[in-house]
């Protein structure tokens, strides 16, 4: 994590104070002045490339998206449209507000799949993991591989593990009675089909999200399980040991020490890992586009997607750039979040 | 500039790590983390196998654990399907010009933060600061803007510059030369090269440029190491960009290479195996060799991808 500290040197500024004569002094000064001027242009020049490149790519194109986004832009740049092409997104009621609306529901539904079971799932594995056992990097090894895996390639063998024929998913269903699974096609609410199994009829507002949805939630969860034990293993080597052989003399039980050393001094891992994991989830797009490309009935087309869609698919790249703002919001209001909270935590201890 | 090596090594840092009490039976955690093994690397050991069967078997209900028999054809049709040696050359030649350039931008930067002294440096730093924080959704229509060509007969009052690098190199590399991320990583490490190194430097008549090159860099290789692994590793995953900025094979990546290929492929899941291996080969290897950086890397930075 980079903690937003600057930290300042000391300007060894040695005062010219008794060594003789005025003209000595002035000389001194002047070529210390010569110095420091060439030191700082030697910066400068040292940080050249670096403003450059950040400028023309992430600063003026982060003006830019503001720019294109006040205009009618399919293509080619059309006429300056002030604030309507959000007015389009956010209020009017078109189809295009409630495909926003829509986008955004289905990127919470999906991060309130994601996130939480990911957490859970890899507070459990770190906390195994983190005992003396034997084999432990090797389970480690296994853990990370997914991580490291490009989206693209890991996302086509999950389109084919979970295939509705021949995938191993559904033949492991299979043995326990479920059958017919559509996964990345299935844009059935969970709930709903629950609800059809068990034959009583659930209403349209509690359907739940698509299967293919959980689907890939299932994949993210999978993919990223591996960061977050990565972090959460981190975070249980700075727990002094000590404070567990306190509370043990003290007579706490395992499940005490848990909850009361552990998950409390590991707080600052989880809030790290909920963060990130959300501003994943409002990014996430290579694993949708591979799997369901936003399908079925649009069930997984996540504002990022929506994002794609509209700008890429449709060519209405003002409309896009509108989302694009909106979406950004969104992940820095997550990014500060996290920051402001590290900053808390760091003047704390 | 001598004996560096009596210094501490500043950024292989293991903490002495205490074991926490026991929960339960070692069976049961070895169980659980058995368990849990086997559900992460199946997708894996379904790739390789479901590779060696032939179309029959690998669409087969239900799916069969072992292949009945090994058919390393596969890969040859997969390889043969999509210009794969272009894709990889194109992978391997952006990968590394990204790391390249990525690397010494970012060093020149972080020493300029680290070790040098100038005006408007915390304003600079803020600025650095706010652009990694800048998701890249935020600019992806604008940089795909600008690498489009502008379209004739249109003149608004504030153009916005056209670079007119669609479909090419360039327009995969440039974007991504200057990391704030790799600069404040790299900062981190060279704010731990002492003070008196660099008096001791400058008494030995050193400036700037020597000092880095010969000391602090040396000292710095597993930061360097770990800021090249991670670039690299972006620079082979990255798919949505390259696919919106390319059209042509000539410059296509793999990984959008692998995205024609799973539409041509259809449902010919074991030929899709064969190339995803071969796709998502070169980096498990890469990180089988450099874990101990890319671990240590995600630990300190909590980057996630």
């Amino acid at each position: 994590m980079i903690t937003a500290v600057v930290v300042y040197r000391h300007r060894s500024i040695s005062s010219p104070k008794v060594s003789g004569g005025a003209i000595a002094i002035t000389e001194r000064a002047a070529s210390r002045r010569r110095r420091v001027f060439v030191e700082h242009a030697q910066a400068y020049l040292f940080l050249i490339p670096a403003i450059a490149f950040l400028g023309l790519f992430k600063i003026l194109p982060a003006f830019y998206a503001i720019y294109i986004s006040l205009f009618r832009w399919d293509v080619v740049q059309g006429a300056f449209r002030g604030l309507d092409n959000y007015f389009d997104i956010l209020w009017q009621n078109s189809t295009r507000a409630q495909a926003f609306w829509q986008s955004l529901s289905t990127t919470v539904t999906y991060a309130l799949i994601t996130v939480p079971i990911e957490i859970a799932l890899a507070l459990v594995v770190a906390y195994v993991l983190f005992q003396k056992l034997r084999g432990r990097d090797i389970y480690r090894t296994i853990y990370y591989l997914p991580y490291v895996t490009s989206t693209v390639a890991a996302a086509t063998v999950f389109s084919a593990v979970f295939h509705p024929q021949f995938g191993l998913v559904n033949t492991l269903l299979g043995s326990i009675g479920i059958r017919g699974l559509t996964w990345y096609q299935e844009p059935d609410g969970v709930f709903q089909m629950l609800g059809n199994a068990l034959g009583f009829a659930v209403p349209d507002w509690s359907a739940g999200p698509s299967l293919a949805l959980v689907g890939v939630a299932i994949f993210s969860i999978w993919h990223f399980l591996g960061f977050q034990i990565l972090i959460f293993l981190g975070g249980l080597g700075n727990i002094p040991f000590e404070y567990y052989e306190a509370a043990k003399l003290d007579g706490a039980n395992q499940w005490q020490l848990f909850r009361r050393i552990t998950l409390p001094l590991l707080s600052p891992q989880i809030f790290f890992v909920f963060t990130i994991a959300s501003i994943g989830v409002l990014r996430a797009f290579n694993e949708i586009f591979v799997l369901t490309n936003g399908g079925p009935l649009d069930t997984t087309r996540t504002v990022t997607m929506l994002l794609f869609r509209t700008f890429f698919q449709q060519g209405q790249i003002g409309l896009g750039s509108a989302i694009g703002v909106l979406l950004t919001i969104l992940i820095l209001a997550f990014t500060l979040i996290q920051f402001g909270v590290f900053e808390r935590r760091v003047t704390y201890t | 500039m001598n004996t560096p090596q009596v210094l501490p090594r500043v950024i292989t840092r293991r903490p002495v790590r205490p074991r926490l009490p026991p929960v339960t039976s070692t069976v049961f955690k070895h169980l659980v983390l058995i368990v849990v093994g086997a559900v992460v690397a199946y997708p894996f050991y379904f790739m390789v196998t479901t590779a060696l069967k032939d179309f029959f078997e690998a669409t087969a209900n239900p799916p069969t654990l072992f292949p009945t028999s090994l058919h390393f054809e596969n890969y040859v049709e997969a390889w043969s399907r999509q210009p794969w040696a272009r894709y990889f050359a194109n992978t391997v030649f952006i990968a590394a010009a990204t790391v390249g350039g990525e690397i010494v931008i970012a060093i020149l930067a972080a020493y300029a933060f680290a070790q040098m002294n100038f005006r408007g440096k915390n304003v600079l730093f803020a600025l650095f600061l706010a652009t990694y924080m800048m998701p890249s959704e935020a600019t992806l229509i604008p940089n795909f803007v600008m690498m489009s060509k502008a379209p004739p007969g249109v003149n608004p009052l504030f153009p916005i510059p056209r670079l007119n690098l669609y479909d090419t190199y360039a327009a995969q590399i440039l974007p991504f030369l200057a990391s704030a991320f790799s600069v404040f990583l790299l900062r981190q490490q060279f704010l731990a090269i002492p003070r008196e190194l660099r008096d001791a430097a400058v008494i030995d008549g050193a400036g700037h440029l020597r000092f880095l090159w010969s000391i602090v860099l040396p000292l710095s290789v597993p930061a360097l190491v770990t800021v090249a692994i991670l670039s690299f590793y972006a620079s082979w995953n990255s798919f949505l960009w390259p696919f919106i900025v390319t059209s042509s094979e000539a410059v296509r990546p793999v990984q959008v290479g692998l995205n024609a290929f799973r539409a041509e492929a259809g449902s010919q899941y074991h030929l899709l195996m064969a190339a995803s291996s071969f796709v998502v080969a070169p980096i498990v290897l890469l990180y089988l060799i450099g874990q101990r950086f890319l671990v240590q890397g995600v630990a300190r930075t909590g980057i996630r991808g």
